[in-house]
Formats: C-alpha cells, sequence, structure tokens
C-alpha cells in the first residue's frame, strides 16, 4: 500500500479474509463490548424487554457478556395490555429461566386511572410512552437498552448508539453528541437518562442469521401457523379479544407469520409458510418489503410518524 | 400484503455466496454541497438492491409531487437518503446517517456525512470508524477548498483509504482531459499532505455518474480511457483497516470490567451442567481487544495509572462458556491471568514490554466539535479506553489552515477547528501516538459540567521524543 495512487486496489487475498471475523461476530463482538460499557458506567441499567426478536437477541448478547455470571439488570416490559397471549408467556418462562428480576410498566392501569385516554383508532402503541418513562423515574433507571436498531427507519438511521434523553424523555435529533471510535459518552445530568442501542449497526437479516447460528428460542408466532385473520388497513390482522374484524371484513383462516411482534391492535401479520428459522432467514433475505412497511400501521399515519414518537420519548 | 419472495436474491445472498464467513467493511461519504453525494449514497444502495420495495414506492411518489424527472425512472435517488422531517423540509442534510447493504462479498455500513456547516464534525465522526473514506467532488468544479478540508481530515484520522469519486462526469460529456486534470489536482493535495505516500493511507481517484450510474456498480462504456475498477468494485475489495494493522500491531486491551460471579452464577448455565464449584472463585478480566491478538500463554503486562507495570501470563481466554486459545482485535472477550492481581476497570493489558511508560503529559490534536470553544486554562474531562480523568488545558499550540495545511497562532479553538494543545492529566495514562494506534491514541474531551463531547483528540509524541515529520508542524 505504500505506492502512491495504485491503479488497483489491493486485493483481499484468500489468507487475509480467512483470518478476518465474519460480519456476524463483529457485530456480535461490538454489541457486548457496548453493553459491558453501559453496565461498567451506570448505576442502574434496565434493558427493554418485550419478547420481539430483537429485545431477545439483546438478552441473549447480555447473558454472553456476563458468562458465567448473571446478567446484571433487569427487564423492563411496558405491557399495553393488549399483547399476544403467547409472548406474554413466553416473556415470563425466559425471565425465570435467567433468573432476572421484571418491571412492568401497564398502559391498562394508566388508561383505568384516567392519565391516558384510549385513542379513538384504538391502537395502543403510541401510549406506552407514558408508563415507560413513569418505570424509568420510579425505578431510577438510568441507562435503558432497546433493541433499535437503524436499519428500520429513517429517524433511527440518524440515532446514536448511546442517545440522551431530556428528563421529558424526549430525543433531540439536532443536538447529538458525535460518536467517535468506540469511546462512548454515555455522561448525563440529573434527570436525564440514556437510551442504549447495542445492535444499532445489524440489519432484519443479520438478527435472524444471529437468531438461527445460536439456536435462540422465540415465540411461536415468529414462524408459519394457521390463524383466523381479516384485512384491514393493506394488512392480515389477528382475530382476538381486543382486535375484532367489523361487519365488512370477512373472517379467514390463513397460514402466517409475524415478522414483528407488537400491540395486537396494529400489529399485521404476513402470508408465509416459513415454519423454521432457516424458511425465515430464506424468506427475509429475499423480501422485497421492509418489515416495519410490511407489519406496523401506526408507522404508515405519517411519513415523519417514528420521529415524532421518538421525540416524544418512545423507545 | 404478502411477502413476496425473490428466490434467485435469496440463493444468491445464502447458498451461492459465504454469507456465513462474509466479512464487514465500514465506510464514510464526505463531499460538499450539491456534489451530489446523496445521489450516488442512493445510486449505491439502489444498484446494489438495498432499496425495498416500500421504501422506493414513497420515493416514487414523492418524486412524483415534486414533479422530478431524473435518468433513474423519474425517482430522485436523494429522497432515499433524507431521514428527519427538517431535512425535508429544508433541503438539507443534518447529521451522519447510517445506511446498510450487503454484496455477495462483503457486508457494509455506511456512514452518511454531511457536508455543509459541521463538515469537519460530521467527517471526523464518519471516519473515525471507516475503513475508507469516499470523498466527492464536482467534475465541472474540480478540487475545492472544501475538497483540501476533507482530505486533510482523512489524513489526520489516518484513514486506510481514501477514495475519490469525481462526480457529474457526464456534465463534462465524459471528458478525459476533464478528469485527467482533477486527477492531477487530486495527486498533489495527497502529496503535499502525505496522503498515500506514507505507507498507512492509499488515495484512489473514480469518474462517475451517480445521477446514470457510470462506474458506480458497473464500470461504464461510456468511459473507456478509464480501466480502473467501479466505485463498488473498490469498497469489496480493499482490505479493511484491521487486515492491514493487525500483523504490525502489539495485543492491547483496555479492561471494561471484572467478571466476579462469587456463587452468583447465570442459572441458564449452571442447568446447561455448569460446574458450581469450578466456577466458585472465577475471576476474569472482560474486554474488547483493540489491536493485536493474545494467545493463551502469553506474557502480558498490566497497566495500572500510578503503578509500575506488573508482568503476568494469560491462563485462559473465555467466551461465553467457550475456551479460546486466541483471539484477536476487534473481539470482546474475558481475560484470566495467572496472577491474582487487583486489576480493575480502566486498566490495560498488553503485550509485556511493548508499552511505553504511563505519562501525565497529554500533546494531541483536538478536532473541537462544540460551538463553545476551548480556551487555555479550562478544566476538561478526557476519556482514553475505558478511564475517563480530569484535565487542565495548558496551551493551545494553534490551529491548523486546512487549505494550506499550515499551522496558525491561536489560542483557543471554535467550532470546526484542528489545533495542537498540551494538557495535564489528574492521573497518567499508557498513551500512545495515534498515527500508529488508532484506539490506544484517540481520546475523547468532555466538558465536565453538561457532560457534551467537546472534541476528538489525537495523542501526539512529546515534544523532544523522536517525531514524525509530517507531524511536526
Amino acid at each position: 500500500m505504500s505506492t502512491f495512487l495504485t491503479e488497483e486496489p489491493t486485493l483481499v487475498t484468500d489468507a487475509a479474509a480467512s483470518t478476518r471475523l465474519s460480519s456476524l461476530d463483529t457485530l456480535e463482538s461490538e454489541a457486548i463490548h457496548i453493553i459491558r460499557e453501559v453496565v461498567a458506567e451506570f448505576e442502574k441499567p434496565a434493558l427493554l424487554f418485550s419478547g420481539g426478536k430483537d429485545s431477545v437477541v439483546m438478552l441473549h448478547l447480555a447473558t454472553k457478556a456476563f458468562w458465567p455470571g448473571k446478567v446484571p439488570f433487569p427487564v423492563l416490559h411496558v405491557d399495553t395490555g393488549h399483547n399476544f397471549p403467547e409472548v406474554i408467556d413466553f416473556r415470563d418462562r425466559t425471565v425465570d429461566r435467567l433468573g432476572l428480576k421484571l418491571v412492568v410498566g401497564s398502559v391498562q392501569e394508566f388508561i383505568d386511572r384516567g392519565e391516558l385516554a384510549e385513542r379513538a383508532d384504538g391502537t395502543r402503541n403510541p401510549l406506552q410512552t407514558v408508563p415507560l418513562l413513569d418505570a424509568i423515574q420510579s425505578n431510577k433507571f438510568d441507562a435503558v437498552f432497546g433493541g433499535g436498531r437503524r436499519d428500520e427507519d429513517k429517524a433511527r438511521a440518524k440515532e446514536r448508539i448511546l442517545s440522551l434523553r431530556d428528563e421529558f424523555g424526549q430525543w433531540d435529533p439536532r443536538n447529538q453528541r458525535p460518536e467517535l471510535w468506540n469511546l462512548y459518552n454515555g455522561r448525563h445530568t440529573v434527570g436525564q437518562h440514556v437510551r442504549a442501542f447495542p445492535i444499532s449497526n445489524w440489519t432484519e437479516l443479520d438478527v435472524w442469521r444471529y437468531i438461527e447460528r445460536e439456536n435462540i428460542e422465540l415465540p411461536g408466532l415468529y414462524y408459519a401457523h394457521d390463524r383466523e385473520v381479516f384485512a384491514r388497513d393493506g394488512m392480515w390482522r389477528a382475530v382476538g379479544e381486543v382486535s375484532q374484524p367489523l361487519p365488512h371484513e370477512e373472517v379467514i383462516t390463513k397460514t402466517v407469520r409475524y415478522r414483528t411482534v407488537g400491540d395486537m391492535s396494529c400489529t399485521g401479520a404476513v402470508e408465509s409458510a416459513a415454519a423454521t428459522v432457516r424458511d425465515v432467514v430464506i424468506e427475509v433475505a429475499a423480501s422485497t418489503i421492509t418489515e416495519r412497511g410490511a407489519t406496523r400501521a401506526d408507522d404508515r399515519i405519517s411519513e415523519a410518524a417514528m420521529e415524532d414518537r421518538k421525540k416524544d420519548g418512545y423507545f | 400484503m404478502t411477502t413476496d419472495i425473490d428466490t434467485a436474491r435469496a440463493a444468491a445472498l445464502l447458498d451461492e455466496a459465504p454469507l456465513a464467513s462474509a466479512s464487514l467493511f465500514r465506510f464514510a461519504t464526505a463531499g460538499s454541497v450539491d456534489d451530489g453525494k446523496s445521489t450516488l449514497v442512493g445510486r449505491l444502495l439502489h444498484d446494489s438492491k438495498a432499496i425495498l420495495a416500500d421504501q422506493l414506492d414513497a420515493v416514487a411518489r414523492t418524486s412524483a409531487d415534486r414533479g422530478f424527472g431524473g435518468a433513474a425512472g423519474g425517482i430522485d435517488l436523494a429522497l432515499l437518503t433524507d431521514g428527519l422531517r427538517a431535512e425535508r423540509e429544508q433541503g438539507i442534510t443534518i447529521d451522519v446517517a447510517y445506511r446498510y447493504f450487503a454484496t455477495d462479498r462483503r457486508s457494509f455500513i455506511l456512514a452518511d456525512c454531511p457536508g455543509h456547516v459541521q463538515y469537519t464534525k460530521n467527517t471526523v465522526t464518519g471516519a473515525s470508524t471507516a475503513d475508507a473514506v469516499v470523498v466527492l467532488i464536482d467534475a465541472r468544479k474540480g478540487v475545492l477548498e472544501q475538497t483540501r478540508r476533507h482530505l486533510s481530515v482523512l489524513q489526520l484520522l489516518r484513514v486506510a483509504h481514501v477514495i475519490v469519486a469525481v462526480n457529474k462526469i457526464d456534465l463534462v460529456d465524459f471528458s478525459e482531459s476533464v478528469f485527467r486534470e482533477i486527477e492531477a489536482d487530486v495527486q498533489k493535495v495527497g502529496r503535499e499532505l502525505g496522503l498515500g505516500s506514507d505507507g498507512i493511507t492509499d488515495l484512489l481517484v473514480v469518474p462517475v455518474s451517480a445521477l446514470d450510474g457510470d462506474n458506480v456498480v458497473e464500470r461504464s462504456e461510456r468511459t473507456p480511457w478509464y480501466t480502473g475498477p467501479a466505485l463498488l468494485e473498490v469498497l469489496e475489495t480493499l482490505p479493511a483497516a484491521d487486515e492491514l494493522e493487525s500483523h504490525l500491531e502489539s495485543f492491547r486491551f483496555p479492561v471494561q470490567l471484572v467478571i466476579r460471579p462469587q456463587g452468583a452464577l447465570a442459572p441458564d448455565a449452571v442447568a446447561g451442567g455448569l460446574d458450581v464449584e469450578e466456577y466458585r472463585d472465577y475471576r476474569a478480566y472482560a474486554g474488547q481487544i483493540t489491536e493485536g491478538s493474545v494467545k493463551v500463554g502469553d506474557k502480558v503486562s498490566v497497566l495500572t495509572p500510578g503503578q509500575d507495570p506488573r508482568t503476568t501470563t494469560v491462563i485462559g481466554i473465555d467466551f461465553a462458556g467457550a475456551s479460546l486459545e486466541e483471539a484477536s482485535a476487534p473481539q470482546s472477550v474475558a481475560i484470566r491471568l495467572a496472577d491474582e492481581f487487583d486489576v480493575a476497570r480502566g486498566d490495560t493489558i498488553a503485550a509485556a514490554g511493548t508499552v511505553r511508560e504511563s505519562t501525565a503529559d497529554l500533546y494531541a490534536q483536538l478536532c473541537w466539535l462544540s460551538p463553545k470553544p476551548l480556551r487555555e486554562g479550562a478544566k476538561v474531562l478526557v476519556k482514553h479506553g475505558t478511564r475517563t480523568v480530569q484535565a487542565l488545558v495548558r496551551s493551545v499550540n494553534g490551529k491548523l489552515d486546512l487549505a494550506t495545511f499550515n499551522l496558525e497562532g491561536a489560542s483557543s479553538l471554535e467550532l470546526n477547528d484542528i489545533g495542537h494543545a498540551q494538557l495535564r492529566l489528574a492521573a497518567p495514562l499508557p498513551l500512545e501516538n495515534y498515527l500508529h494506534h488508532r484506539r490506544t491514541g484517540a481520546f475523547l474531551v468532555i466538558d465536565p459540567l453538561d457532560g457534551n463531547t467537546l472534541a476528538a483528540g489525537l495523542v501526539k509524541d512529546h515534544p523532544g521524543d523522536h517525531e514524525d515529520e509530517r507531524y511536526s508542524i
């Protein structure tokens, strides 16, 4: 590389290529470094854990980061009250298996107390912000791990790995700290907290390949199954207690799976025959639709939907 | 409503290519206003099929709303990289945005750095983790002062590969003479900077049309006089920084924390057959290898501020239940040592005898990233590796004119300035010259009042030590 202005770039030799870490190993190593930095520098971190695949991967990384010790922080779930029962069951089993403390912030309790109002469209995802901030404040969490990834959304593409939030949980995209080398600056003042996103640099395909490689268990609804569904807003919505078809919406049974697992009132299923993790990896690799566009009604409200919710203190 | 399956693409990604062993390559883009950087990034993503159908639909709708009629089927590719509402409203890019795409040879992380006002801040941020940086030049304008500034910053940060993309080559009728003239100018600037001639950084120049796609993903027939590779081919084949550096460097391992469960073992590990008795007194040092590699049996020095280095032997390298014989940068592992020293976060484990004495006198280049200026006598925090210490700014010894590369007299640094400074640290640190150590030679300057990052710091040798020619400005 010492010649000036080489005509052809130096080629990667087979020997050099084989000694490099694979991209998954590099991403895993980076995530574990970030998780350890946050645990070392903060007083009281917690991990947002919904039972969704990104949070399951986060928890798996945390178990690897501190092996053979226990994961040294509690998990926090904001329960909309409209979650899929099998996901809640999965959450409880996982917490039990790893001997973790679970903190639950309940949207339903806030509605019952009159501190939150049900939305006209019935979607409870945007209502999670208040119970989340309440749980952070009342438990004095100063760092909250999330499974957010930059490939999910335009606003997330610009968010730091350590993202400072003010007293109101707000994100200020125009005033972010530069993030240099692998030196993360998590300093904050009283009342502020930090959201940490160790898998920022992972893509959806990376997540699935990692789930396959590490043999990580997920809630069953990520894999193809038969379900009673109806069409709404261009998605297949599950029939459930809180997700009822309107008279003109025909209920049919389809083989579907979920690409994201959120609130039943706004998460749609996709038709899929991918019954195993290998099938899903191939499907994701081949998919021509990004996951949020395909299955989240709340991100369609406006072009800047995610940005607005993040500024208000959302995940 | 259904997930469309392009099985050919899936097969290409998963079966024909060794995806499981494909490596990661990080690069950044830098450019001036209106040189077509957003279009180039959009083109790379679009032509490497990283743009998915629903994103493309949204962009096509917006393009139509705005009456755009470009060559890419009426799609304004620049819209693909617009992120925040304020950016769409003002038609500008505010902040570094990260993009992801993969070919069958590599996975890419692209830090898309806007080129206007805060160019130094953004370029420094993007380049600090990059294996390569693509700098854009408008073929109609040639090398501008902004280009010189960009190249200057990249030289300071020791980015392994600098690729200059001469864009809008279609607007100069694919003229070879225009390209050769710009290429010669770039070489001249490179020589003045030492870029490409120092054995660390290399410099390539590629003619492209981001709008039409010439030489972006495929080599173009409209530039027959250019025999080099297309931009994406360059990015797919350049060695990553750690491939170039790993054999040159000695092992460095800043300790993040001590793993010492004292009986509080992970229940799932115990359920999986972990011997509770064997792990009762387990003690290992967790961290990420920043440089070089380590093997079980290697002699290492433990560097603790204020103490003499202590030498011991590596007896184990653990990672989540696996015992490794050897590990190298950038792996995250846990290391066990033969002697029961008191080792804590902030200490560094290094190959024995390869690190000079820790010092409290810090000579550095500072890239000032804050609107709050640096003044002599200021008290700041310095974050180096896993340790943060207080520091006093003893003197500011001038700032760099990025256009001429001359050091000018200055006693303060403002936003986007790059200058020289001397700091006195409250505790000695194992500082190393950034020129040879991109991780242990780097540090942050932090405001103790509000915690904000003020500067990116690059450690220089002490005056009087053997100093590199290019740094003695």
